[in-house]
């Protein structure tokens, strides 16, 4: 489903290089861990992934089912179904969540030549999938995000991706900021979406999140490139030795 | 917000520069020679068979205008204004006065339909969503205000004259009276003497010694004691011939215990000249009355480079004149090229409340420098001021407030917050608050913040799907939310869908 070729990209503004020759391949029904410590370009992956400006794709490609996405813009890439939970979801002001959502999955829906949701599906929908991440209706009046708890925006991205049913699920460290119950409800919302045509690659820095969602695979990303890879085992050995072995190895 | 699927939609269809009330109805003008004289004043005045108090009033004014100099304090530059090369008087031929509506002329009647100005009684405001159907998003999660009633009173004033006003009779039962000022002039004329010029006196200020010397039409409300309006009253302006300017003056008194609620719109048609519009605007309210006055200000606001649009001098102020009474401002200001604007409160009576809810809209090269003053006279009087400005393009956009309390203002309060968002890295965004307390018990709170549509808010937004255009009306809309909420339902959608397609082009 993803496939990353000896891809390198700098940071538009001070050209410094971050990904510098990553290979990677995520397979469809897969959930893909990707870890490694501070700087290694864990979260810059996810940007390019879903296509932020800020970033310069100067060598290599991104093959999303076998086609490139790099001259698609982001707005295009998430109604290809690529959703990026954000380790740091934005605050939008005077925006009802409610209607974030709306206009959310209808413009994807629109994208998609598929008819707009009327408001009484979309109500039944958003209520059955907050009910699952226990959360609470009058949240959704709230303005997206603004004054919501670190747990509250973890779990208005897995309401947003649970709506949005993507095909490519990216998140960014979404353990980060959660305590052990909301990191359990937020795993299961996770859990409750895997599928066979669907691939999920979790960023994270801990295994802690591993123990809830369990990894197919195991990647080691250390300056720009992934140095290793392995079955849910390896996540364990980082977790006992730390990074140091495995960079050592690859060094 | 429904509204904002339909801005999405409304600024895909529309060109980039594209003026939607730009077009020119041709119909045969009558108008004064160019230029400014005594002459001129009277022939103003012979044409609206004005009584001669009013015509030694004008003349008053003109004389003292003479002996002032414009102002040249606001954020605003312009070549200056020839007042000799102006028409100050054009009028349909075939039309010299309000008539009834059988008889308006139908290139008139089209105009309006264009413009969506309802002139027949039994329809609505356009753009207003229809009675049956329900807010989007019911049921609990509504957030929308329950829509009321569709019915708008308009008084339409084309350049110089006021062609109809609608509901009068129905309005008439109620007491209230909602006519022209040329109609109000002649018919009311103990009204008239009473209040007029009360709160904005003739020298006041240059454009507003300027109008009383030539104002020619605008709309006159009186709602008697005790008193709700039973409807929305209108008055709707168009400037139409090329080489005129529009002097508009409109008084609105509440007696005690009186409310009402008053709409205005404006447009004007796409030209590559600048054209003049100075009006005066008073509004009274008595012992525990309210006006709650609503202004979509969609002047031509040049094209894109900033050539033509309106130059936009106005002069509103409000008189809370009796204890515990209330009034408030809500302007969506997007047209004119240039926009000096400050409707102020003056919070004469105990107990008495202002507001003040502002959305200005730059774009391209257009200036605005708006904002209020409210002045606190009485006791316990309470003040309220926000302000959203929003600057894109070339434009520069200015808010400028006075806050004061004198020294009879026992425990005056007032809360002002002024948040620019600036769309592009070209554009500018001014506050210049002053606030002055001579009562020490006078509790004053200023929020202020300048913003840029982040780069990762949008980012973030079109990552769930929504296209760049989109995420920023998005974003836009969410930002002046709490203005919007201020506007009656009618002006709502419409001012929601306006700001968008101001913002048109913005993106790049």
């Amino acid at each position: 489903m993803l496939e990353i070729k000896n891809l390198h990209a700098r940071i538009v503004e001070d050209g410094t290089e971050i990904i510098r020759g990553l290979n990677l391949t995520v397979n469809a029904g897969e959930v893909a861990a990707i870890m490694g410590p501070n700087g290694s370009g864990k979260s810059t992956l996810s940007y390019i992934l879903a296509g932020k400006e800020d970033y310069d794709v100067t060598e290599g490609d991104i093959l999303y089912n076998g086609e490139s996405i790099l001259e698609m813009d982001p707005a295009e890439r998430a109604a290809a179904g690529i959703f990026l939970a954000f380790q740091y979801p934005m605050e939008i002001p005077g925006v009802a969540t409610m209607e974030f959502l709306k206009v959310a999955m209808n413009e994807q829906r629109k994208a998609r030549g598929e008819e707009p949701l009327k408001v009484p599906e979309l109500l039944k929908r958003v209520k059955a999938a907050s009910a699952t991440l226990q959360m609470d209706m009058g949240m959704l009046k709230r303005p997206l995000n603004v004054g919501f708890s670190g747990g509250e925006k973890k779990r208005a991205e897995i309401l947003q991706m649970k709506l949005l049913e993507p095909k490519l699920c990216v998140m960014d460290e979404t353990d980060s900021g959660l305590d052990i119950d909301a990191l359990k409800v937020v795993a299961d919302g996770v859990n409750s979406l895997r599928a066979p045509d669907r691939a999920i690659v979790v960023i994270t820095h801990y295994q802690r999140l591993l123990e809830y969602i369990v990894p197919d695979a195991v990647h080691v990303l250390y300056k720009g490139q992934v140095i290793k890879s392995g079955d849910k085992s390896l996540a364990l050995e980082l977790e006992a030795n730390g990074y140091a072995g495995v960079i050592g190895e690859a060094a | 917000m429904p509204a904002v699927q339909d801005t999405i939609d409304r600024v895909r269809k529309i060109d980039v520069d594209q003026y939607k009330y730009g077009f020119e109805t041709t119909i045969e003008s009558e108008k004064a020679p160019k230029g400014l004289s005594e002459e001129i004043i009277r022939f103003i005045s012979a044409k609206k068979n004005e009584p001669d108090w009013m015509l030694e009033w004008r003349l008053e004014a003109y004389r003292r205008w003479l002996t002032l100099e414009e102002p040249t304090w606001a954020r605003v530059e312009h070549p200056k204004i020839d007042f000799q090369d102006v028409h100050y008087y054009a009028a349909p031929k075939t039309q010299s006065g309000p008539t009834s509506l059988d008889e308006v002329d139908p290139e008139l009647l089209r105009t309006y339909e264009k413009l969506g100005i309802p002139l027949k009684e039994q329809e609505i405001l356009a753009g207003v969503r229809k009675q049956e159907e329900p807010s989007e998003l019911n049921g609990e999660l509504a957030s929308d205000n329950i829509y009321q009633s569709g019915r708008v009173a308009v008084d339409a004033v084309f350049d110089s004259v006021s062609v109809v006003t609608t509901f009068k009779a129905e309005l008439a039962k109620a007491g209230v009276i909602f006519c022209s000022i040329s109609e109000a002039i002649r018919e009311h004329p103990d009204l008239v003497r009473k209040y007029l010029a009360s709160v904005v006196p003739i020298s006041d200020n240059f454009y507003a010694t300027l109008n009383s010397a030539v104002f020619t039409d605008g709309s006159f409300v009186f709602v008697p004691k005790g008193v709700r309006c039973p409807m929305e009253l209108s008055t709707y302006f168009r400037i139409n011939e090329k080489g005129t300017g529009q002097f508009e003056r409109t008084l609105i008194i509440a007696e005690e215990g009186a409310y009402v609620s008053y709409l205005e719109g404006c447009t004007a048609p796409q030209r590559d000249e600048n054209q003049l519009h100075a009006a005066v605007v008073e509004l009274i309210a008595l012992d525990d009355a309210e006006i709650k006055y609503s202004t979509v200000q969609n002047w031509y606001p040049g094209d894109a480079d900033g050539k033509g649009g309106i130059y936009n001098f106005v002069t509103k102020r409000g008189d809370c004149r009796g204890d515990r009474s209330k009034i408030s401002w809500t302007q969506v200001e997007t047209g004119s090229a240039i926009t000096w604007k400050y409707p102020s409160c003056i919070l004469r009576g105990d107990d008495s409340q202002g507001e003040f809810y502002s959305i200005a809209v730059s774009n391209g090269y257009q200036q605005i420098d708006s904002g209020t003053k409210m002045i606190h006279l009485g006791k316990n009087t309470k003040s309220r001021i926000i302000s959203k400005g929003i600057a894109a393009g070339f434009s520069q956009n200015t808010y400028r407030g006075q806050v004061s309390a004198h020294r009879k203002a026992t425990n005056a309060r007032n809360f002002t917050n002024c948040d620019s968002l600036l769309i592009g890295d070209q554009c500018g965004a001014h506050t210049v608050p002053y606030m002055e307390a001579k009562n020490a018990t006078a509790q004053f709170e200023h929020e202020a913040t300048t913003s840029k549509i982040s780069e990762d808010q949008k980012f973030y937004v079109m990552q769930r799907g929504i296209p760049e255009e989109e995420a920023i009306a998005l974003i836009v809309n969410g930002f002046v939310k709490d203005v919007i909420q201020e506007l009656p339902m009618e002006f709502a959608v419409e001012a929601q869908k306006l700001i968008n397609i101001s913002l048109e082009g913005s993106v790049g």
